[in-house]
C-alpha cells in the first residue's frame, strides 16, 4: 500500500481505521437512505387509516405488524426516520452556528465574556429535557418548534465548548504572531481559530445530533412534540403504549429504531474523539 | 474553605436570576395572547381583562420581571386556576413521588454502574470488560421510557411478576410502594448506571496508574487489596461528581418515568398542566426543578472540596 501524501489523505486513513468511526457511519448511512427512500421502499402510506386491520401482528404483509389505526407499522418507522433525522441534523446545525458565535464572542471579547457565559450557566442550570418540554408547552407542537427548542437547550454546552477551544488558542504563538502582525480580532477568529476548532466540533456534533434525536422522540411520546399525526418514533411508541397489552410490536419496533440511531452516532462520536482528540480517549 | 464555600454560593446568584428569568419569559413565547389562549376560546372579555390583570401582564415587562423575582423569594408561585390552590401547594403534594422515585433510580443506578466499572477496569481487556463495556454503551444508548415499556411487557403482562403501573406511599403501604418502585426505578436508573460504570472504569484505570498502586504492589500486598482497597478509594473521588450529574440528570429522567408508570409526582403534575395550559404550573414546576438541580451541582461541587483538598485552591 502507497503512502498517504497529503495530511488529508492521514486524517482519511486514520478515521477509515477507526472501527466507531466506520460502523456509525455506515449505520448512520443506512437510516438516512431509509428515511430519503421512505416513499418508495414503504409498503403502505402511513398515514392511512384502515381500521379494518388494526393491531396486526408482524406478518409477511405487514413486516412489523399495524398499530390501532391499521397504519403499516414498518412505512411508520421508515417515515419517523424522516422526522428524527430532520430534527436532529438541524438541531446539530443550529447549535453549532449559534455555539460558535457565541463561543468565539466570549472567548475573544473579554466585556462579553461574563454575561454570555453566565446566560449560558443558567441555561445549562436546567434540566435538559425539561427545559425543552418547558418550551414546547410554551409555543405549541410542530417540528420546527422542537428544533429550536432543542437547539436552545443544547446551544450552551458548544458554546462553552469552542469558547475553552479558544481560550487555550489563543495563548498559542501563532495566534500571538498573527495578532503581532496586526490582524483584527474577527480575522484571527475566523482564519486562524475557528479551523482548530472543527475537530471538537464534529465530536460534540454528532453527540448532540444523537440526544436531539432521543429528546424528539420523547417530547413525542409526552405529546408535546411534533403534531400526533406525524408519523415519528416518538409518536409511534406513544400510541403502542396504549396497546401495549394486546400489541407489543407497535412500540417494539421504533424504539428499536431509536437505539440503534442513538447507538450508530454515539459509536461514531466516540471514534471521531479517539482520532481527533487522542488526549481525551477513554481506555 | 470558607472562601471557597462564599466563592462558589455567590456563583448559584447570578445562576438562578437567569432560570428565573427564562421562567418568567415562558409565558410570553406563547403566539398570540397568552391569557386567551390559557382561558380558551369561550372566556369573556371581562373573565380575560381580570385574568390578565391577576397575573400583572397589563404592566410593562420590567415591572412585570421585577414583581416576578419579588414573588419567587417571597415563595409564592402564582395560583393554579385548574387546580384551584397555590402552585407552592399542588407542588409540595406531588413532590413525594418524585423524590421517592429519583432515590430508588440513584440507588439502582450507583449499585449496577460502580461495581460493573471497577471489575471492568479489574480485568481490563478481558471477555468481562468488553461485556460490561458493550452493555455500558448499549445502556447509553437504549431510550429509559422505551425500555419502561418493554419491561412492562416483559415483567408486568407476560409474567406478572409486577405492577405495570401506579404508586403507593412508603409510608402508607411500604411493601405495595416497593413493589410498585421496582420498574420504574430500574428503567430510570438504568441509562445512568451505564455512565456511571463508564467513568468508574476510566476513574478506576486512572487510579491503578498511580505511584501509590505501583508501591503497593512492590510491598507484595495481595492484587485484590490493591485494587479494592487502595485504587478503589481513590478511584471514588471523580465519580462522587459523577453522581451528583446523575441526580440532576434524574431529575429530567424522572418526569417521563412517571408518565410511563403512571406515578402521580412533578413530571405528570407538568405534563397535565401543560394539556391543560395552566401556564403558572408550569412555570413553577419548571422553576422547583431548576433550582433543585442547581442546589444539587452546588452540594456536590461542595462535597467534592471536602474530599479534594486541591479543588479548594483552583
Amino acid at each position: 500500500m502507497t503512502e498517504p501524501r497529503t495530511e488529508r489523505q492521514r486524517w482519511a486513513r486514520r478515521l477509515l481505521r477507526n472501527g466507531g468511526v466506520v460502523t456509525g457511519a455506515a449505520i448512520l448511512l443506512v437510516l438516512v437512505a431509509a428515511a430519503l427512500l421512505a416513499d418508495v421502499v414503504s409498503p403502505y402510506n402511513p398515514t392511512r387509516l384502515t381500521p379494518a386491520n388494526r393491531l396486526k401482528p408482524p406478518s409477511a404483509q405487514h413486516y412489523l405488524g399495524t398499530d390501532e389505526f391499521g397504519r403499516d407499522v414498518y412505512s411508520l418507522v421508515l417515515h419517523g426516520a424522516r422526522v428524527s433525522l430532520l430534527v436532529g441534523l438541524t438541531t446539530m446545525l443550529l447549535t453549532s452556528a449559534g455555539g460558535i458565535v457565541i463561543g468565539l464572542a466570549a472567548g475573544f471579547s473579554r466585556r462579553l465574556d461574563v454575561p454570555l457565559m453566565r446566560c449560558m450557566d443558567g441555561l445549562m442550570a436546567f434540566p435538559a429535557i425539561l427545559l425543552a418540554i418547558a418550551l414546547m408547552a410554551a409555543r405549541g407542537p410542530g417540528v420546527w418548534n422542537v428544533i429550536v427548542a432543542l437547539s436552545v437547550v443544547y446551544m450552551p454546552r458548544t458554546a462553552m465548548l469552542i469558547r475553552s477551544t479558544v481560550l487555550s488558542l489563543r495563548e498559542l504563538d501563532y495566534i500571538q504572531a498573527a495578532r503581532a502582525l496586526g490582524r483584527r480580532d474577527s480575522t484571527i477568529a475566523l482564519r486562524h481559530v475557528l479551523p482548530n476548532c472543527v475537530g471538537p466540533l464534529l465530536v460534540q456534533g454528532s453527540f448532540v445530533f444523537a440526544y436531539a434525536i432521543l429528546a424528539e422522540a420523547i417530547l413525542g411520546f409526552l405529546g408535546v412534540g411534533v403534531p400526533p399525526y406525524v408519523p415519528s418514533w416518538g409518536n409511534v411508541i406513544a400510541s403502542g403504549k396504549n396497546v401495549i397489552r394486546e400489541a407489543f410490536w407497535v412500540s417494539l419496533f421504533p424504539g428499536l429504531a431509536l437505539t440503534v440511531a442513538g447507538l450508530s452516532l454515539n459509536l461514531l462520536g466516540d471514534g471521531l474523539r479517539d482520532v481527533l482528540d487522542p488526549r481525551l480517549r477513554v481506555r | 474553605m470558607f472562601a471557597y464555600l462564599v466563592r462558589r454560593g455567590l456563583a448559584v446568584i447570578p445562576v438562578m436570576a437567569v432560570v428565573v428569568t427564562v421562567v418568567f419569559l415562558l409565558i410570553h413565547l406563547i403566539p398570540g395572547d397568552p391569557v386567551s389562549v390559557m382561558l380558551g376560546p369561550d372566556a369573556t372579555p371581562g373573565q380575560i381583562d381580570a385574568t390578565r390583570a391577576a397575573l400583572g401582564l397589563d404592566r410593562p415587562l420590567y415591572a412585570q420581571l421585577l414583581g416576578f423575582y419579588g414573588r419567587v423569594l417571597r415563595g409564592d408561585l402564582g395560583q393554579s386556576y385548574f387546580l384551584d390552590r397555590p402552585v407552592v401547594t399542588a407542588i409540595v403534594e406531588r413532590a413525594e413521588p418524585t423524590l421517592m422515585l429519583m432515590v430508588c433510580a440513584l440507588l439502582v443506578a450507583v449499585v449496577i454502574g460502580v461495581p460493573s466499572g471497577v471489575v471492568a477496569a479489574a480485568h481490563r481487556g478481558s471477555l468481562w470488560d468488553r461485556g460490561l463495556m458493550l452493555g455500558s454503551l448499549l445502556g447509553v444508548c437504549v431510550p429509559g421510557f422505551w425500555l419502561s415499556l418493554n419491561f412492562i411487557y416483559l415483567f408486568a403482562v407476560r409474567l406478572g411478576w409486577l405492577p405495570a403501573a401506579g404508586y403507593a406511599s412508603l409510608f402508607a403501604d411500604p411493601v405495595s410502594a416497593l413493589r410498585y418502585m421496582v420498574l420504574p426505578a430500574v428503567s430510570l436508573g438504568f441509562n445512568q448506571s451505564a455512565l456511571i460504570a463508564r467513568i468508574s472504569r476510566s476513574c478506576m484505570l486512572e487510579a491503578l496508574q498511580q505511584d501509590y498502586v505501583r508501591t503497593a504492589q512492590a510491598k507484595g500486598l495481595p492484587e485484590r487489596t490493591v485494587t479494592y482497597v487502595h485504587a478503589f478509594r481513590n478511584a471514588l473521588v471523580p465519580v462522587v461528581t459523577v453522581i451528583g450529574v446523575t441526580t440532576a440528570v434524574l431529575i429530567g429522567g424522572a418526569v417521563i418515568t412517571e408518565i410511563v408508570f403512571n406515578i402521580p409526582g412533578l413530571g405528570r403534575l407538568v405534563i397535565s398542566a401543560i394539556l391543560r395550559r395552566d401556564y403558572p404550573v408550569v412555570q413553577g414546576v419548571v422553576l422547583v426543578t431548576a433550582s433543585t438541580y442547581v442546589l444539587i451541582n452546588l452540594l456536590v461541587d461542595i462535597l467534592y472540596a471536602f474530599i479534594d483538598p486541591r479543588i479548594r485552591y483552583d
